[in-house]
């Protein structure tokens, strides 16, 4: 059965830059939100250590810092002007998230407490400074709470448990709706809209080690892609340094922020050696790649592929009020005390600095030089815009989904008001219906679990914090052949209600379809920068590479192009902490 | 090691009733409950139906009974299940499919106590201040992921689905100890009604049900206190 909406706004997906998308655009357009958890199940919830903004509340500081510290982390890759946008915007956004309700933890005069994280620094890299407002180790819960309380305040209208299948553009090339699958009855859905903002998140499940949740899967750029919207900067996926060894969980940037080491096999504080200065605060990407040579030493832990974080020394006290998620986690996967014993950790998968590319607005390109698909915007870790560049630091995910999001869902409402309908395309459920029939028709050889932890193993080797030539091409002609078998499984579950069995098979493709442009992407990119790292091209080469990869696929062939970065105040300079 | 899975099934279009299902999964003695399920899902019947999604105890998805006792099937481990795991879907809950549930009903009640920070008047400038100790006051109940492993747990919401339940009863309680809200007393205008908060017999099911470790009785109480000493 087909059922149809009509909309002003549709949003996909309900994290932290979805609900905040549909707060304002709701204030403007008749807004729906899709998403296929429930809201509070986003991933924006997992998020643990804090939301940088330059509130100066315990010492000095400065947006402009801020904007310095998220270009230099970027390894110059961000465009300069959006992170000025984002780093100034902060501010406000966090006193507006106050006012919703969030709570913060409190200085000893009331106002939000804030704590030093990996990167931030004050007066442009002289040493770390206290800008990450938290509330525990569990501020994502509390931004997705409290943006969900409010979404219930002012009535949004949510489909919960509804599967995104197909991006509509009109004849024209508008976006005009999309299709989704309703879960609980399988029945297909059209919502036409005027303006489409996706906010869908990210995809860590490319990766055999990533603290990703299940549901992390893609669906947005893969769709958007298969309608010939470039994909950007695929090549730059963050590994976080502290997963928990063999599941992937994360241990929050905090415990480091609280004063918490690395150490080798010989309890070594290797960090000193790769960052003199700011040691184990230093970038992400600059502390994965520590970890990974230290295993590649035999520095790990008892010859083992992780190193060991310690925070005994911070005291019981800081451990179960200020970590507390972080040492549950200890103590019920691993039966670990983090006060009395480091904890195991190896790099995960954690997120994407590429996706869909935007303008400081949301508005979606469609190339690389920049002309947008009309009605259509994308926020968050979906999206692009650049400014989280080659490495995104720690708390910047939580400030581009608010900063975003809020700019997304004003522009959308606008858009709405000075736009008529478009016309929906001659087919709309058709192909999304014929897609379903087919899976569920086929007797394949192939297995989607299989097929899955393949990916992701040949990812890990291969895609992950470092490269070669070599292994990137072993990766991308093997997930082409992963492809076809793709199209050859079998659906166990034939039913129409709950059929979870057929989404993780159309999950599986989307997987498949990002990890061919990240490979491609990373292959062609010859030099390192940031979280893309090449064994044989040791160096960041400005001169050929200071550029945005946008990679799309048309009739089976990928293409890539490149746009320049945005240089505003900040020359690239040779990047140490 | 070798477990058996003991799995009530129920699928809408092709069974009149429910049914136990039998697995045998080869696991890690530290491999979740939710890794075993997904081991039958994967690799034994694809027909098998759960929520989850980010697999360490954040998100509430996959709340769900385990050896008769409710938990997140991502935070029990196999080496605590015994020889027979036994799983089945929260109780009192209209059943859709396997260990999925209608949770709109769940989410209809946590509506009812208006879970959203009510205060018409903005700081001309910043944040609202708000001391540590007032801040502390209600930091239990901000830990609260709405995965319905308490209410569903509880004996007087077996005995009479109308009772708001205890998930609600902590969310009310998020707000009303937050000296930034003004409309505690709406709150507890609606949790003094007949299926509110004197419902709770406080059986304790709730807090040894609940992944978060929030002390739920006691949050309960603190509400009927509330009540007692003035709300109406």
């Amino acid at each position: 059965m087909i059922h149809t909406h009509k909309f002003e706004t549709v949003v996909v997906g309900a994290g932290g830059a979805g609900l905040m998308a549909a707060l304002y655009a709701g204030q403007g357009s008749d807004t729906a939100v899709l998403t296929k958890l429930y809201p509070t199940r986003s991933h924006t919830g997992t998020a643990q250590g804090g939301i940088g903004a330059a509130l100066g509340n315990l010492e000095e500081d400065r947006a402009e810092w801020h904007t310095f510290d998220t270009i230099k982390g970027s390894d110059y890759l961000a465009d300069q002007d959006a992170v000025d946008i984002m780093c100034q915007e902060a501010i406000d956004v966090i006193y507006e998230l106050e006012h919703m309700g969030l709570p913060f933890d409190r200085t000893p005069d009331g106002k939000i407490a804030q704590r030093p994280f990996g990167g931030h620094t004050s007066n442009f890299g002289e040493k770390p400074v206290r800008r990450a407002c938290h509330a525990a180790d569990r501020t994502g819960h509390m931004i997705l709470q409290t943006l969900y309380q409010q979404c219930i305040a002012r009535a949004v209208r949510f489909f919960d448990e509804f599967h995104l299948l197909d991006l509509l553009l009109s004849a024209d090339g508008q976006a005009c709706g999309v299709v989704a699958y309703e879960i609980d009855s399988g029945d297909l859905h059209v919502f036409h809209a005027k303006a489409l903002i996706f906010a869908t998140g990210g995809f860590g499940r490319l990766w055999e080690i990533t603290s990703n949740a299940h549901s992390l899967t893609g669906d947005g750029p893969a769709i958007a892609l298969h309608k010939g919207i470039p994909l950007e900067d695929m090549e730059f996926f963050q590994f976080h340094p502290t997963g928990i060894y063999k599941m992937g969980i994360l241990i929050t940037e905090g415990v480091r922020g609280e004063g918490g080491i690395l150490r080798n096999r010989d309890g070594e504080r290797f960090m000193e050696r790769y960052a003199p200065n700011l040691k184990d605060l230093a970038s992400r990407d600059v502390v994965s790649r520590a970890i990974y040579l230290e295993i590649r030493n035999n520095k790990g832990i008892d010859g083992g592929r992780y190193v060991h974080l310690d925070a005994t020394h911070l005291g019981r006290n800081v451990v179960e009020t200020k970590l507390a998620d972080s040492a549950e986690f200890c103590k019920t996967y691993l039966g670990i005390d983090p006060a009395l014993e480091p904890m195991p950790v190896q790099p995960t998968a954690h997120y994407a600095m590429g996706g869909i590319p935007t303008n400081v607005d949301g508005e979606v390109q469609r190339n690389a030089q920049g002309a947008i698909v009309p009605g259509f915007y994308a926020a968050g870790e979906v999206a692009c815009v650049s400014v989280h560049g080659a490495n995104r630091l720690g708390t910047n995910s939580l400030v581009d989904l608010v900063v975003f999001g809020k700019r997304a869902g004003k522009v959308a409402a606008t858009y709405c008001q000075q736009n008529d309908w478009a016309e929906l395309p001659a087919e709309t459920w058709e192909p999304a219906q014929a897609m379903l029939d087919t899976m569920l028709r086929h007797a394949g050889n192939y297995n989607v679990a299989d097929l899955r932890a393949e990916m992701q193993s040949l990812m890990m080797d291969h895609v992950g914090v470092f490269r070669t030539e070599e292994g990137i091409q072993i990766a991308l002609t093997r997930v082409r052949e992963l492809q076809e078998c793709a199209q050859d499984i079998t659906v166990m579950d034939k039913g129409k209600r709950f059929n979870t069995d057929i989404l993780e098979a159309i999950e599986l493709r989307n997987l498949l379809d990002l990890a061919e442009i990240t490979a491609a992407s990373a292959l062609a990119r010859q030099e390192s920068r940031g979280a893309h790292s090449r064994e044989d091209y040791k160096a960041r080469d400005d001169e050929n590479w200071l550029a945005h990869t946008y990679a799309s696929k048309m009739d089976g062939q990928i293409s890539l192009d490149y746009a320049p970065v945005t240089i505003t105040n900040h020359h690239p300079k040779e990047r140490t902490y | 090691m070798r477990i058996k899975m003991r799995i009530r099934r129920f699928n809408p279009e092709t069974d009149s009733s429910p049914w136990w299902g039998e697995y045998w999964v080869d696991v890690e003695a530290t491999d979740r409950v939710l890794d075993a399920l997904h081991q039958v899902k994967w690799y034994q019947d694809g027909t098998l139906t759960l929520r989850r999604s980010c697999a360490h105890g954040i998100c509430g998805s996959d709340a769900m009974v385990i050896n008769g006792r409710n938990a997140l099937a991502c935070k029990v481990l196999m080496q605590d299940v015994g020889d027979v795991c036994q799983v089945e879907a929260l109780r009192s809950m209209p059943l859709i499919k396997d260990l999925v549930v209608d949770m709109e009903p769940f989410f209809a009640k946590y509506r009812a106590v208006l879970p959203y920070l009510i205060n018409e008047e903005l700081p001309a400038a910043g944040e609202r201040r708000q001391s540590q100790e007032a801040r502390a006051r209600f930091d239990d109940t901000t830990k609260c992921i709405l995965c319905a492993a308490c209410t569903t747990s509880c004996p007087s919401f077996w005995a009479n689905e109308d009772y708001i339940g205890p998930a609600a009863i902590v969310q009310a309680h998020r707000f009303i100890f937050d000296d930034r809200d003004t409309a505690a007393d709406l709150r507890l205008r609606a949790l003094n009604d007949v299926d509110g908060v004197w419902r709770c017999r406080t059986v304790f099911n709730c807090v040894q049900a609940c992944p978060r470790e929030i002390d739920v009785t006691r949050a309960i109480g603190e509400v009927k206190l509330a009540l007692m000493n003035g709300g109406d």
